[in-house]
């Protein structure tokens, strides 16, 4: 029975040999037929698998996005699970292409841990919720609260920080699993809960027994830039994955979505034809169909369609777009121009 | 004609309800001193705040299996509506949705191997090969390619059919390896033995979840850019050296069990080393080390969960992740039990065929 076993170990060893290293990562993405797509295994709205086991979410769809930019085909792409712990080696050591994996941008995972990030699909910030019985109004007449606080994140080293900046005392309640914080917090184990304001707002809408019940602080007391990640040495994948995401944000502002987006092919804005691929030239400087950016649009959408279609206020999530919203219309998102 | 001596005696009576009965029983197990009926009666008490209330929970005001999210959150007990939409999800992970009667099949091979093999009337050769047809099927059905199945890669594996993978394969290659570390280990011959006592304690001295670790984070940045080993592979591999140095040593414990005779007996018939092994030492000993060896096996199939850390749906995952999804938030508690009833089903059944083995196999010194 052993050497049958072991046979079929040895059928089991799968070593796949990609072409050589130091190849152009969109030549070796071609060459394979589809993107590997560094994903959470399991965040709501972000990247979770759905009853039928696909996979859906915000960074899932900016996935799906570059697949449609290099394939025009948003399933040729593979998804890979990582864990926290994971990810960083997973993209370092090539076996993903692309970490979309609400990764917050800093300065050290810029350089030493060889990242080079994308524009930013998701501002988010670390806030508190509370019961609205105990009339709190502001952070900072958080003085001696017990908070619940999920365990060796950045959220726990930001709540010490803000309270010892603002001279006050309080009790942590430090919960290594997700489920168990929010468990604790409304079973009244703690006053606060603090974690990510998405992760805050998805929890009221979708976890509470009575959402209005709880008040999310205005205070945001830190900064999560979640943006898409490839890793250091690859310029023109990088550029791809960057004005891939530029692609929705920029459709945005012109007001095209998937829906009109055939409308706008035979624009006489100068601008929209480039963006689009009517007049030539973007597409081919990045190496791809000079008709990405209406590809993109058309499977993928474009920023508004995407945060609406994952955590927007129709979602179980129910987030408002906030510092997402366009900088036009007040937040953040800006894409760099298409010329 | 013969007489025939009749011994009448007064009809038996039934002795003493206060030495036989329920209520003798109460007094003697539950109210025998002072202290045991204090106990008691705390006892009830907890289980009777306690039970009721999960009772209703569980059934009285539960939802049913094609309840809502919605109604569900209205209130109410158990939401066995996350069940029944999760249900494919937790059982076969992200496996093609129209394909999921593959590994359907591939819990109802691996369960027939296992009960298959429990008759002591099939320990014969043959079972080998049935064994190994049965993992061949498995592989088929799993990984498709041949027979106009789709193919599927086993980085979309998950559930049920994982946890199995990982713990029935492990346990099956790890075992062989683990008697011949516990032979090595227990060898006049000093390097097999500084061998054998090198690898059993330092995979012991490391917990299981920095093996997998190990396997699945540092591994691949040693590998050359672009060259990777499969993911699930590496967890299978981790996870065999982590059960054999364990099973070596519960065999080990058995080997030292058996009395010094047997061993010169062995020699004495002129036996060589592995005659003297399998047919006297190895017999017994495996046969006393059954409860540790269970135990290993039992322990060993829930630590397979640990492959969440690196990605993988095993059983438990898949339950985990079931609850990332936006509408069905916060069912934890559903989640968790189901899975929970399904592991225990698998342990508490390894368990009791385990007592009957001991109870079979080791007759001749029964304590």
């Amino acid at each position: 029975m052993k050497s049958e076993l072991l046979a079929a170990a040895a059928a089991a060893v799968v070593v796949t040999v990609a072409a050589g290293a130091g190849a152009a990562t969109l030549d070796t993405v071609k060459q394979r037929g589809f993107v590997q797509c560094g994903v959470n295994a399991g965040l709501p709205g972000f990247g979770n698998p759905d009853s039928a086991g696909n996979w859906t979410g915000l960074d899932v769809d900016f996935c799906r996005a570059v697949a449609v930019a290099v394939f025009n085909d948003p399933n040729k792409i593979k998804f890979t699970p990582l864990s926290a712990q994971q990810r960083f080696p997973a993209i370092q050591s090539g076996e993903v292409d692309l970490l979309s994996r609400n990764t917050t941008v800093t300065l050290t995972r810029d350089t030493s841990v060889g990242l080079n990030f994308a524009p930013v699909t998701y501002y988010d910030g670390q806030g508190f919720m509370v019961n609205k019985k105990l009339g709190v109004k502001s952070a900072k007449e958080l003085n001696g609260a017990t908070v619940c606080v999920q365990s060796g994140t950045t959220t726990e080293l930001n709540l010490a920080d803000y309270f010892r900046a603002n001279n006050m005392s309080y009790n942590p309640v430090v919960i290594e699993s997700n489920d168990e914080v929010n468990a604790a917090y409304f079973a009244g184990r703690c006053d606060v809960l603090t974690t990510d304001v998405s992760g805050l707002a998805g929890t009221r809408a979708g976890v509470a027994p009575v959402p209005d019940d709880h008040v999310i602080l205005p205070e945001v007391i830190s900064k999560e830039p979640l943006a898409p990640a490839v890793r250091h040495g690859d310029d023109q994948w990088f550029d791809i994955v960057k004005w891939t995401v530029n692609v929705t944000i920029q459709a945005e502002e012109f007001g095209i979505n998937s829906k009109n987006v055939d409308e706008f092919v035979n624009s006489k804005n100068p601008d929209i034809q480039r963006f689009l691929g009517t007049s030539p030239g973007m597409g081919k400087a990045l190496g791809l169909d000079e008709k990405y950016a209406y590809n993109v649009i058309k499977k993928a959408g474009n920023y508004g369609e995407i945060f609406d279609r994952n955590v927007g206020p129709g979602t179980p999530l129910k987030l408002e777009r906030g510092l997402n919203a366009l900088w036009t219309k007040g937040g953040l998102q800006y894409s760099a121009p298409f010329r | 004609m013969t007489d025939t001596v009749k011994h009448v005696g007064l009809p038996d009576e039934r002795p003493p309800s206060n030495i036989v009965g329920p209520v003798a029983w109460l007094r003697n197990n539950l109210f025998n001193t002072w202290y045991n009926a204090i106990l008691t009666v705390l006892v009830l008490l907890l289980l009777a705040t306690a039970v009721p209330p999960f009772i209703t929970w569980l059934f009285v005001t539960a939802h049913g299996f094609d309840a809502t999210s919605q109604e569900c959150r209205a209130g109410g007990g158990a939401c066995w509506g996350f069940i029944g939409e999760k249900l494919r999800f937790i059982l076969f992970g992200t496996f093609p949705y129209d394909e999921q009667w593959r590994p359907l099949l591939t819990i109802v091979i691996f369960i027939a191997l296992l009960v298959g093999s429990c008759d002591r009337r099939f320990w014969k050769p043959w079972l080998g090969l049935v064994w190994a047809v049965g993992l061949t099927a498995v592989g088929i059905l799993m990984w498709g390619g041949v027979f106009g199945l789709t193919p599927v890669e086993n980085t979309l594996w998950g559930g049920l059919p994982l946890t199995l993978i990982l713990s029935v394969i492990g346990l099956a290659v790890a075992f062989p390896a683990a008697i011949l570390l516990a032979l090595g280990r227990r060898s006049n011959m000093p390097a097999v033995k500084v061998l054998c006592v090198t690898y059993i304690e330092l995979i012991r001295g490391v917990p299981l979840i920095s093996l997998l670790f190990m396997a699945s984070v540092m591994f691949p940045l040693f590998l050359p850019n672009g060259v990777s080993v499969d993911k699930l592979l590496r967890a299978q591999v981790a996870f065999i050296m982590f059960a054999a140095a364990y099973m070596a040593e519960a065999i080990r414990g058995g080997l030292q069990a058996i009395p010094k005779g047997q061993y010169e007996a062995a020699d004495g018939l002129g036996l060589s080393y592995w005659q003297k092994m399998l047919k006297i030492i190895l017999p017994q000993a495996l046969a006393i080390a059954i409860p540790p060896l269970v135990n290993t096996f039992i322990s060993f199939f829930k630590d397979t969960s640990l492959v969440i850390i690196i990605g993988l749906y095993d059983l438990l995952g898949a339950g985990k992740v079931a609850l990332s999804d936006p509408s069905w938030r916060g069912f934890y508690r559903e989640s968790y039990l189901f899975v929970g009833v399904i592991y225990w089903v698998f342990c508490f059944s390894m368990s009791k065929y385990s007592q009957k083995l001991e109870r079979d196999l080791n007759r001749s010194h029964r304590r």
